[in-house]
């Protein structure tokens, strides 16, 4: 029986409004997507990663995610470099709804313009964003 | 401009179950309480109840009611007694399909058709206008709660007897009075349970005290689609016929309904194009609507959950239509492979 991640919101991740998240280091970034987003879609039955050394832009979507029902676009929170796909999803995408902010992160980035990372929400401020929905 | 959607007499237990619930066909249905792929699992495996009350129940009645059904409906009720269920279809005068049903003998002059939800009022004036002096046609809907009970120990579970697919037999479960019809949309074995809508809470409550798993819409589509069922709206319409549409066998084509004389030339000449089944070859999920190359359409994808990769059903021309043809689908814009693979995609163990 898969036991779903309880809700949670870590306050060491910088979020998108579009329920992404970004752990920044350094010129880097891991981006997946929030709790939220991935219990709207229920569980997931597929990701479709983009290409490494393919570039990803702040705002566009970067891949898709699907559930038995629905498709969603993953829309990227930061612009720069895929790195690396998490393989681990590709083959079980059900991992991001067990773990969506560990095991079940999305891809690495090198980040083209660290500056964005403050256009980007704190965990209190993208909480307000889901109470507004 | 906004529109109430309906309720069935179950929508306050769905919503205390924390189902999530969604617009269906003018109703308001729970997709799911846990989650999709468990809950097609528990049918596979154990035994799941599904709410399907939105579904239509037409009533048709009278010393003349067998003579108007054999004019309208495609199979033959001559084949079936009282107590006898049968799939067939609602056809038009192209040979389209209106829709699909199971028609219920209750007795020799009296029918009971359970219809789709998204048709039950075209059904229900279709046949109506068509009434003939001798036959009563009353749409009961709203009468009437259908619980389906689904899965390798749904009848155990209930403390029913086994019984013949399509048979159907006034029952008691936990004390309320049904119909319980050994019919359903899973590929499982199981039953559909109709019973007087005030009757529904109690039915529900004693189902799922006996340990049967709630199911939402979500795993109805994904099993009736592993089991190649046929979804009208998707895979069958008005303008789409039963022989394309791999429903030859539910059509009698020896007797006189609406639209058989096309049905019968399609038969003959062949039809241009057909409904397959298909898996993917490669991590994609093929959707309604997508493109199939050569000429084909998507008309029902998913994800199956017992085989964990993309199925779907979809007309493709007669010529590619071959079990084992392989498929590209493009699956927004990037091509997948498919291969067409026998009916039903998955099939219990014997």
């Amino acid at each position: 029986v898969n036991l779903a991640a309880a809700e949670s919101y870590p306050d060491d991740l910088k979020y998108h409004p579009e329920h992404d998240w970004a752990r920044v280091d350094g010129d880097e970034a891991v981006l997946g997507i929030t709790w939220f987003a991935q219990d709207s879609l229920g569980e997931l039955v597929h990701f479709e990663p983009p290409s490494e050394g393919s570039t990803v832009a702040k705002d566009a979507s970067y891949g898709e995610v699907e559930s038995v029902k629905a498709v969603s676009d993953v829309i990227a929170p930061l612009s720069g470099e895929v790195l690396e796909v998490n393989a681990a999803v590709v083959d079980a995408p059900e991992t991001v709804n067990d773990d969506p902010y560990g095991a079940g992160w999305l891809i690495r980035v090198r980040l083209s313009d660290a500056s964005e990372v403050e256009s980007l929400l704190d965990a209190e401020a993208y909480r307000e964003v889901l109470a507004e929905q | 401009m906004s529109q109430t959607l309906l309720r069935t007499p179950l929508h306050d237990r769905h919503v205390a179950l924390g189902a999530r619930m969604v617009p269906f066909a003018g109703w308001e249905m729970p997709v799911q309480y846990e989650g999709v792929i468990q809950e097609h699992r528990a049918v596979r495996g154990d035994a799941g109840v599904f709410d399907v009350s939105h579904m239509g129940e037409i009533d048709v009645e009278g010393p003349r009611a067998h003579e108007l059904l054999q004019a309208l409906l495609s199979n033959d009720l001559d084949r079936i007694d009282p107590g006898h269920a049968q799939y067939t279809l609602l056809t038009n005068e192209t040979g389209g399909i209106v829709d699909d049903l199971i028609a219920y003998r209750l007795d020799r002059c009296h029918y009971l058709l359970v219809v789709n939800a998204a048709n039950r009022d075209g059904d229900f004036r279709w046949i109506k206008e068509r009434e003939i002096r001798g036959s009563e046609v009353r749409d009961a809907s709203d009468e009437y709660a259908l619980l389906a009970v689904q899965g390798p120990h749904a009848i155990a579970k209930l403390g029913l007897e086994p019984a013949p697919a399509f048979t159907f037999a006034e029952g008691t479960v936990a004390g309320v009075d049904c119909m319980v019809n050994r019919t359903g949309y899973t590929g499982e074995d199981g039953c559909e349970l109709l019973c007087m809508a005030e009757d529904a809470g109690a039915l529900w409550d004693a189902v799922l005290e006996r340990g049967v798993t709630p199911c939402g819409l979500g795993a109805r589509d994904t099993l009736r689609l592993e089991a190649c069922y046929p979804l009208h709206g998707n895979d069958i319409s008005p303008e789409t016929d039963p022989i394309s549409a791999g429903l030859g066998w539910t059509c009698a084509l020896g007797k006189s309904f609406a639209g058989v004389e096309t049905i019968r030339r399609i038969k003959e000449e062949g039809p241009e194009r057909k409904l397959v089944a298909f898996v993917m070859e490669e991590k994609a999920v093929p959707r309604q609507g997508m493109a199939i190359e050569g000429g084909g359409v998507v008309t029902s994808g998913s994800h199956s959950p017992m085989l964990d990769v993309g199925i779907g059903l979809g007309y493709v021309p007669a010529s590619l239509a071959a079990v084992g043809t392989g498929l590209t689908i493009d699956v927004r814009g990037k091509p997948r492979s498919a291969r067409i693979v026998k009916k039903p995609i998955y099939k219990r163990e014997e």
